[in-house]
């Protein structure tokens, strides 16, 4: 009983530890295998349900991902100008973006297998970029990387590259061409706009 | 003799091109040094963007929905393969012998145990497939990429894809089909094919493009950079 009770202890000490201590490559898989799993099983989200998708998005990938790093990249030298107020309306802003291009991405998935590179990575690395590969019948894989950095929770991705095209960098001269124009409000008003216009037509869905 | 004359006239349509590009050089910009010429890229980006609209997308959407997947497939890989000749060709200009013959051996078996190219054995069989063109040959020999610019119905380029896609267009096959009619339709159906490949991508970029136009140069920039280093370039994230 006391050996039962000892590895009990020991088993839930695990669980809690898990995604915190999940190496990048395995976290990486884990979540794709997982979300993947249920976009297959779901007729829901395969027809394009947005509301259903940026559930799943919400609760089983967004909290490996570091919006924050995504944002300061995005804005590249740009970012420092922002005040803190300006800086975590941007990061809410431009989360709801890449959430929104995740979850559209997500619907149009169908069936294509995932391949996962070995990942080449010393033990004291606390960057790394997680390789996969997205197959499709009749044409070059398509490639899909994650960028991860090791926190205090655990790794979070802060940025991905589809096709070798970075979803968080392709923004930047985008923004600094805003700022250098309208400010960081202006580059905020735009993307507001922009997170606006898209909810209408996936609510006319 | 045909065939020379439709080199020439390609490029004397790139000379032309080109030319056209410089006189414009000095209009409009919005101060993005790898985009001099940004007024007439943005007008021409609008012009393909109205002829997709109009034309090429319905088409594409219409063969995708008419098609079976598995056709679908046939069609992609038929030309995919012959695309290959050229990839190899391209791989050995930029030393890369391993690859030129790995790709040379996908058209081998391709051609004849996949049935003229519409089964892609080769990738089954652990011959990857690959991606290159003249452009990259050219930015692998060192030069450099030079302004972007939009071409019409081809999309964007840079100045030296430019020139590469005159010779991707002149060593095209499937454009160096003597019968016309042949290979109009050819032409046509491969103009539909890619395109419908895209489709999906299509809503994605809709969904994240703040200025479509901006979002597609700077992802093109990105991915050509990428490519010609085979997919290992410096990271550029450091700020």
């Amino acid at each position: 009983m006391k050996r039962f009770f000892a590895w009990l202890a020991a088993f839930l000490l695990a669980a809690n530890a898990f995604a915190d201590d999940m190496a990048p490559d395995v976290l990486v898989q884990t979540v794709t295998n997982e979300v993947l799993d249920i976009v297959r099983k779901d007729k829901d989200i395969q027809a394009g349900n947005t509301k259903k998708t940026l559930d799943l998005v919400e609760t089983k990938v967004l909290p490996h991902f570091n919006f924050h790093r995504m944002t300061q990249l995005a804005m590249g030298r740009e970012g420092r100008q922002a005040t803190p107020e300006q800086m975590k309306v941007l990061v809410e802003e431009f989360r709801t973006l890449l959430v929104r291009t995740y979850s559209k991405a997500l619907t149009e998935y169908r069936d294509q297998q995932i391949l996962f590179k070995p990942l080449k990575m010393a033990s004291a690395d606390t960057d790394v970029r997680v390789r996969t590969e997205i197959k499709q019948s009749g044409g070059k894989p398509v490639t899909l990387d994650y960028y991860l950095e090791k926190t205090d929770a655990g790794w979070k991705v802060y940025d991905m590259e589809v096709a070798d095209v970075s979803l968080v960098t392709n923004y930047r001269s985008t923004f600094a061409q805003e700022i250098q124009k309208n400010g960081i409000d202006g580059l905020i008003r735009t993307l507001q706009a922009k997170n606006k216009t898209a909810e209408i037509p996936a609510k006319a869905k | 003799m045909k065939k020379q004359n439709k080199i020439g006239t390609g490029l004397k349509a790139a000379v032309l091109a080109v030319a056209a590009v410089g006189l414009l050089g000095g209009c409009a910009t919005s101060g993005n040094p790898k985009d001099p010429i940004e007024g007439f890229n943005r007008a021409m980006f609008a012009f393909n963007e109205g002829l997709d609209t109009v034309l090429i997308k319905p088409v594409a959407q219409g063969y995708d929905a008419v098609l079976p997947t598995p056709v679908r497939t046939g069609v992609t890989n038929f030309f995919g393969n012959i695309a290959d000749l050229f990839i190899g060709v391209n791989n050995l200009l930029q030393g890369k012998p391993d690859q030129a013959a790995s790709d040379l051996g996908r058209v081998l078996i391709n051609s004849t145990v996949g049935i003229l190219g519409i089964f892609d054995v080769a990738t089954g069989a652990g011959l990857e497939k690959h991606e290159e063109d003249f452009g990259q040959t050219f930015g692998r020999w060192g030069v450099g990429d030079g302004a972007y610019v939009v071409i019409p119905v081809f999309g964007p380029r840079t100045v030296r894809d430019t020139a590469g896609l005159v010779l991707d267009v002149a060593a095209d096959p499937v454009g160096n089909v003597d019968h016309v009619p042949t290979r109009n339709s050819l032409l046509a159906l491969r103009l539909i094919d890619n395109r419908a490949d895209l489709l999906p991508a299509d809503k994605v970029i809709e969904e994240a493009a703040l200025d479509k136009y901006t979002y597609i140069r700077d992802g093109y920039l990105q991915r050509r950079r990428n490519l010609i280093h085979d997919g290992n370039p410096p990271h550029q994230v450091a700020d």
